[in-house]
């Protein structure tokens, strides 16, 4: 197997310099760009790319919620479902949702839940699909990022934006926003969503070994990554008006 | 603290509004002493009261809004109305009829058939139960002629303009028949097919550039200058 051999060679994560394989220093995030209302059929959807991260997200609703049985007399169901394409990782990926997908879609679930007003809408359902195009480790975080715009872009009320990013040890060093070789040669991934508002977590895991003062390292460190990117988060979201008025607003002054 | 932003700055879900002694008003909510937004939209302060204007919205019935339904089922006792919203309405044969409804003589797709459209008025609803409807109302009951055209029921008041401004307008300038449903829906009818294009292009603006000032004068301009090239 070519792949154990792979494993065998210990891949340098962090140098002496404490640069990381794609350049980046250990306390930095990986570039995003995000992209509100990019589908035309959903109701609400956004687009981000983080790194080499490529994620759609589209949502519907609240709509009718069907199968019938399934509508809450109290609350609006939320669904969701994560996805990776195909082609999204290297080797060609069976595009029948896996156990992990399976858990994930419940993951990104429920640190979106506590942000959405469901109890305002009971009967019926909110569908959130989230589709990994190209996938280069921490797509949940990025999942939920993107989510948040989302559904925030359906005009679905809430009480913040969902912000996500994952901090880890690779290298014998404390690193932000993992990529795929830190994921997987690496010793742990600490995935975190927040709410920035309220300075609650909505997700928190925790995949390998850590001491105590290392996860709580890991913890303040993804807080930090999260914070920086609500800042875009916020900005990609009111871009989509802000760009009609300015450009109506300055044809008027002329 | 005070309101912390200017009146109609672009807020995103989560923002910090105000902190003190506001009122939280539409697409907002109140967590300790502390208003946030709920929704993207412009903030305004009237008063005490801190409303966010949505950008994008969904309809929910409201008792008494004009609506714009199109049946999708009939039922023994009536029919099942798409108002472009999450909950499905409920027209009943009493609401649609003016006279006893006979089960043994009467065929419901005499009245109104799947596809047909309808202008209606929500009688009730409150969530638990699905909105109910009536055709009982001058002017309200089938739509046999005209063009529809959807736009996010966000956008509906800006249609309307404050007091009407931007509805009377359209109305003069495009000579158009045109009742706005508050669920997203507005009937466009004319004579002549022109004057239907022309308003459905002018809704069409106002939808794009809602949250912007000094649209009237826009769209006015707009439908002049439509009409010019007709005329030449």
């Amino acid at each position: 197997m070519t792949d154990k051999e792979k494993v065998k060679e210990k891949v340098v994560l962090v140098n002496e310099e404490g640069i990381r394989t794609d350049g980046r220093k250990v306390t930095d995030l990986r570039p995003i760009k995000l992209e509100v209302g990019v589908l035309g059929n959903a109701d609400g959807s956004a687009y981000i790319e983080m790194g080499k991260n490529k994620i759609l997200a589209a949502v519907y609703g609240p709509r009718e919620a069907h199968p019938r049985h399934l509508a809450l007399p109290d609350k609006a169901l939320l669904r969701c479902r994560y996805h990776m394409a195909p082609f999204s990782v290297e080797e060609r990926k069976s595009p029948a949702p896996s156990r992990r997908e399976i858990e994930l879609s419940m993951v990104v679930r429920k640190a979106l839940e506590p942000a959405v007003f469901l109890e305002k809408f009971p009967r019926t359902s909110i569908d959130i699909f989230i589709e990994v195009l190209q996938a280069d480790g921490g797509t949940r975080c990025a999942g939920v990022t993107v989510a948040a715009l989302a559904l925030a872009d359906a005009g679905i009320p809430m009480r913040d934006l969902v912000v996500a990013c994952a901090a880890g040890k690779a290298g014998d060093k404390m690193v932000v926003d993992l990529n795929d070789v830190e994921d997987k040669e690496g010793d742990a991934d600490v995935p975190v969503a927040y709410l920035p508002s309220f300075d609650a977590v909505s997700l928190l895991q925790m995949d390998g070994q850590l001491t105590t003062e290392e996860f709580q390292q890991a913890v303040s460190m993804a807080l930090e990554g999260c914070k920086q990117i609500h800042v875009v988060q916020k900005e990609a979201l009111k871009a989509k008006y802000q760009s009609i008025k300015e450009a109506v607003e300055v044809s008027e002054e002329e | 603290m005070p309101f912390l932003y200017e009146n109609r700055q672009i807020v995103s879900p989560g923002d910090l509004l105000a902190e003190g002694d506001y009122l939280a008003g539409f697409n907002t909510f109140r967590h300790d002493e502390k208003i946030f937004a709920s929704r993207l939209g412009l903030v305004e302060l009237r008063g005490k009261k801190v409303d966010v204007v949505a950008l994008n919205t969904f309809y929910i019935p409201v008792t008494g809004d004009l609506v714009i339904g199109k049946i999708t089922e009939v039922n023994l006792h009536g029919w099942t109305v798409d108002i472009n919203s999450p909950y499905p309405a409920i027209l009943r044969t009493p609401e649609a009829l003016n006279r006893p409804f006979r089960a043994q003589q009467d065929e419901l797709t005499d009245f109104l058939s799947v596809g047909d459209m309808i202008l209606a008025k929500v009688i009730s609803f409150d969530r638990t139960r699905d909105p109910n409807l009536t055709i009982h109302e001058q002017d309200l009951g089938k739509i046999r002629f005209g063009q529809i055209v959807k736009v996010s029921p966000a956008k509906i008041p800006r249609i309307i303009g404050r007091k009407g401004s931007m509805i009377s307008m359209l109305k003069d300038e495009t000579r158009c028949k045109i009742i706005v449903g508050q669920n997203g829906l507005v009937y466009v009818s004319s004579r002549d097919r022109e004057d239907e294009r022309i308003a459905i292009m002018a809704i069409k603006k106002i939808e794009e550039e809602a949250h912007t000032s000094g649209l009237t004068d826009r769209v006015t301009e707009l439908i002049k200058k439509e009409r010019g090239g007709v005329t030449q």
